[in-house]
């Protein structure tokens, strides 16, 4: 028996499975706890790169049946390129996030008692890997009742502040509704695959021989795309996500965010593409409007935010948006028969997951840093900060610039490809949709420009100018672990950035299974040089040139204006003959972003109200004035609102039965009793 | 030939350096006597740019090393600009590193780290600076690309070369789409240059500026790159709308004579283009910024009409 990667992956489940069960060894040593903890995590997660690296380079696929399960319904498990490319993006992220947990868990050491944090952190990890690997719907509902619970734990951690007993209660209904819709879904197909009298369509392999009904399938896909866009927190399903991932520790923000997210949209690919496979252009019309919707939306209200992690959740709203275009493009693509600009589609939102992954974990790596050393979370009170770390101010930066979709960074390359995806849509052969499609890639722009903004705000305000608060607190850099985490990441950034071509034709096998088509980006002599999606004369761009260009410029720049020394004088900001400039007289978050709050206020629920208090004398010159802004988001009043009004009403209404008296019981069930007897004569 | 053609690029970048300055002393001059003023001649900018360079350099106390590195960021992504676009030749050495998308985003690029200059130092004009001009770019952007879409429409390519060379076929002569992107496409050059009616290259009143305040705290040589940039960003933006909306003259094959004939319908063509900007500059009040977001949706909008236009027509 050979070893394949489905055995590495395997392993590396069974590794973390393994350290959960001596935890109680260890947990009155709650330093070395951390030490192993992270170092058996990092490990596993090494594993599961390599599996999964190994599975898409190869065009592997394994398969397993494990002998737990229910009787007489044994559990499948399968490595595909597919899954093995989820895999390595999960254990990519978690490699360098575990490194960094290794610093920064130990931060609460002497504060409060890491052990439950620990377990759960490795069941996440396992529950993610086991989403993917799962090839049959039971052990993948049950795999993603792992990760849920485990991630709810770890939401739950800092439980004493009601905030987060509130974020973790909200993601947890929102995960079961989810959960439920999936479970359905999985129910419907399992039905059309094998008749509703028998269990044997609950394997992924019967669904995927299977021939659905247009009707039957369309409502597996609705359900499954309900339940996995409320755990990738597609608008309008958003709201737990900027509630939940500030309240978790920030390293398990990084995760959640970075690949848990991830998981859904393995679901949506997995489900549309491999288990149906043949479905009308109007589902993915559906995925590419709520990916527009999401990708807009979350980053205006980014732009909102003063706390740095929310401001960071909501742009993981906008990015699943950038996600879902890619593939509600390729679904459509692929209705009309177009495979080619089906896989191109399909490759561009699969490399922003990618990307997302890596640079969503890097700047939840660097708040957490921030926090770490402030312990502040709102924008407002920080400033300058690059000063005092600028380990993290300058990786930080990278994270920025690549979310920014700026070249030469990677988060550019899956824009790039995207837009090239939209400018193709004219192929189509249904005019409505070659009008409308084009429109999307304007929402996209939009979405880049603002999200720009909006780290120009974030960095500008959190690291640059001086500290806004009333009293800077003593500051430290991050530690060794930490940085090594973040140095790892922002690496990534730019390797994905500059040499797409070779990550590219890695998993252009991908699209060669679902689709069954290759995009071949690279060709011809120095091919991997330049990413040409299509052909060389219809787009090119090169990430390395464009690198080594400004590169070499600014080096021959800087080099020709110092051939002369000339000193440079340090002097105080020149205040215009005014007495003296404070640091309140800096421009803030809530500053920063207020054109945009003007511009696009219509989309928000603000409430902004000045109060003055007047000088006795000189009514002219106010003694204070004092400015309260509250943005929300206004989805939450008009489908949460309503929807938990109501469900107050109800459970008041049938509270009213609860009488707290034995005859009043017994007659409710004298009263079923004689129902039943009528009904089932 | 390799050789040959990076003596091209060459040429280019070192017509790009040189003529920048020239061109907005061209535009000065119009203005002036447009406004019967006498002007400081066509060369004034050089002489600007050589007093910044030999000035030494004040920098306030908390400036980090963002504050130092922008101004070479900014001009190493306009002189990586200047490369790409097809002044002179279509057949550029590294015409195919990057298409349209990538042109924009350098520029984006560019402002981005200007932004992040303006709120290093921690004073209010900085801040105010670089949030309005975030603002504007994200509202311009989405413009820009669907004018620039508009345009690949109808040459099936986003690389620029190649948008030319569907030009000089003849398949896409006098589209109506391309009318439509044109005028969009001009809206947004002003906007994004820093020009009258969106933003007065002139002024220093701090209710009014925009990319002045950004660049405030700079003196010495970093003044000058970004000085330099700026208008390089000018001629580029010229440069970009010539290969996209009216090419002809910029040589398809490298010879010497082709070359040089680009070169003086380029000058011919730059001549027009300062007349055209300085028209508008004159007869043109500066914006509220708030009026900005109409400013800018019609030019979205004049783009749309452009893409329906040839779907509809052609």
């Amino acid at each position: 028996m050979f070893l394949t990667p489905l055995d590495l992956v395997s392993s590396s489940v069974l590794l973390l499975l393994m350290f959960v069960l001596i935890v109680p060894l260890l947990k009155n040593k709650q330093r070395l706890l951390i030490e192993t903890c992270f170092m058996l995590a990092s490990i596993a997660s090494l594993l599961g790169v390599a599996g999964g690296v190994w599975a898409v380079g190869g065009g592997i696929t394994n398969k397993i049946i494990l002998v737990i399960g229910l009787p007489d319904l044994p559990f499948h498990m399968r490595m595909d390129p597919l899954a093995g490319f989820f895999i390595t993006v999960i254990c990519l992220l978690s490699f360098f996030v575990s490194l960094y947990s290794a610093g920064y868990i130990k931060g609460y050491l002497g504060r409060r008692n890491v052990t439950s944090l620990v377990v759960f952190y490795c069941l996440f990890l396992a529950g993610m890997l086991l989403v993917v690997l799962a090839d049959d719907a039971l052990f993948f509902l049950v795999a993603w009742e792992i990760m849920a619970a485990a991630s709810y734990f770890l939401v739950m951690f800092e439980n004493e502040h009601i905030e987060n007993r509130r974020a973790a209660f909200l993601y947890l209904i929102v995960a079961h509704i989810g959960a439920l819709a999936i479970l359905l879904s999985f129910g419907v197909m399992a039905g059309l695959a094998s008749g509703f009298e028998d269990f044997s369509g609950y394997t992924f392999d019967a669904m995927r021989q299977a021939h659905f009904p247009v009707e039957g399938a369309t409502a597996a896909f609705l359900l499954a795309f309900f339940g996995f866009a409320a755990k990738a927190g597609v608008v309008p399903l958003h709201v737990w996500l900027p509630e939940a991932h500030p309240a978790a520790p920030s390293n398990v923000s990084a995760l959640m965010s970075g690949v848990m997210l991830k998981t859904a949209i393995y679901g949506i690919v997995r489900v549309s593409f491999d288990l149906i496979r043949v479905f009308p252009w109007w589902w993915g019309a559906i995925v590419l409007i709520f990916g527009l919707i999401s990708a807009v939306m979350g980053v205006l209200y980014a732009l909102m935010q003063h706390d740095l992690k929310r401001l960071l959740a909501y742009h993981s709203v906008e990015n699943i948006g950038i996600i879902l275009i890619g593939i509600g493009l390729a679904m459509i693509f692929i209705s009309f028969n177009m495979p080619l600009l089906s896989a191109l589609a399909l490759i561009a939102g699969l490399y922003h997951t990618m990307n997302h992954a890596v640079f969503k974990g890097l700047l939840f790596m660097g708040a957490g840093a921030v926090l770490h050393a402030t312990n502040e979370r709102n924008m407002e009170e920080m400033g300058g900060l690059i000063h005092r770390m600028p380990w993290t101010a300058a990786l930080f930066l990278i994270g920025c610039v690549s979310i920014s979709a700026l070249p030469p960074f990677n988060g550019f390359v899956s824009e790039w490809l995207t837009f090239q995806a939209f400018l193709l849509s004219p192929a189509l052969p249904s005019p409505l949709l070659k009008l409308l499609i084009p429109l999307g890639a304007a929402l996209l722009a939009l979405t880049g420009a603002l999200a720009a903004a909006c780290f120009v705000k974030a960095f500008g305000v959190t690291f640059l100018g001086h500290w806004r608060g009333s009293h800077m607190p003593r500051v430290h850099e991050a530690d060794w672990p930490m940085r090594s985490g973040m140095i790892l990441a922002a690496l990534t950034c730019l390797l994905l950035g500059i040499l797409p071509t070779f990550f590219i034709d890695w998993m252009d096998i991908i699209p060669q299974q679902l689709i069954g088509t290759k995009i071949g980006a690279s060709s011809g002599t120095y091919g991997w040089l330049w990413l040409t999606p299509v052909a060389q004369e219809r787009a090119s761009y090169s990430g390395i040139i464009v690198f080594g260009g400004i590169l070499l410029i600014v080096a021959a720049a800087y080099l020709v204006l110092h051939v002369r020394p000339k000193t440079i004088h340090r002097a105080p900001i020149w205040d215009c003959g005014f007495a003296k400039l404070t640091q309140k007289m800096q421009y803030n978050a809530a500053s920063f972003s207020m054109p945009i709050r003007r511009i696009f206020g219509f989309l928000f629920n603000i409430k902004e109200s000045v109060k003055l208090t007047p000088q006795a004398v000189y009514k002219a010159f106010p003694k204070r004035l004092n400015y309260s802004l509250r943005v929300r988001d206004r989805f939450w009043g008009w489908i949460y609102k309503p929807v938990v009004d109501c469900s107050f009403w109800v459970s008041r209404r049938v509270g009213k039965l609860q009488q707290g008296r034995i005859q009043a019981y017994l007659i409710y069930s004298f009263i079923t009793i004689i129902v039943l007897l009528v009904f089932s004569r | 030939m390799k050789l040959y053609r990076f003596a091209i690029e060459l040429l280019q970048v070192v017509i790009l350096l040189g003529a920048a300055p020239a061109f907005i002393g061209w535009v000065r001059i119009l203005k002036c006597w447009s406004q019967g003023r006498t002007s400081a001649g066509l060369f004034q900018p050089y002489r600007d740019l050589i007093k910044l360079f030999s000035k030494d350099i004040v920098l306030a106390d908390n400036a980090s090393w963002i504050f130092r590195f922008t101004p070479y960021l900014v001009f190493g992504t306009a002189v990586l600009a200047g490369a790409i676009i097809p002044m002179l030749s279509i057949d550029l050495l590294i015409a195919s590193t990057a298409d349209v998308i990538v042109l924009v985003a350098l520029f984006a690029i560019a402002r981005f780290f200007t932004a992040l200059a303006g709120m290093d130092i921690g004073t209010a004009f900085g801040g105010l600076g670089s949030s309005r001009e975030m603002t504007i770019a994200s509202l311009a952007e989405p413009a820009m690309l669907m004018a620039i879409f508009t345009v690949s429409l109808a040459s099936k390519s986003t690389s620029l070369s190649q948008m030319v060379q569907v030009i000089y076929s003849g398949q896409s002569v006098l589209r109506p789409s391309l009318a439509f992107a044109l005028l969009a496409f001009i809206l947004i050059a002003l906007a994004e240059t820093g020009r009258i009616p969106v933003d007065n290259p002139a002024t220093h009143l701090e209710l009014t500026m925009i990319h002045e305040a950004l660049i405030l705290e700079y003196s010495g040589r970093h003044l000058a790159l970004i000085e330099w940039a700026g208008m390089m960003k000018l001629f580029l933006f010229v440069m970009l709308g010539i290969a996209a909306f009216a090419p002809w003259g910029i040589a398809e094959s490298d010879g010497i004579i082709q070359i040089s004939a680009a070169f003086l319908y380029m000058v011919l063509k730059l001549g027009i283009a300062g007349t055209g900007l300085v028209l508008i500059e004159t007869g043109l009040a500066k914006m509220r910024i708030f009026r900005l977001t109409e400013f800018l949706g019609s030019a979205f909008l004049l783009a749309t009409l452009g893409m329906l236009s040839f779907f509809i027509l052609e």
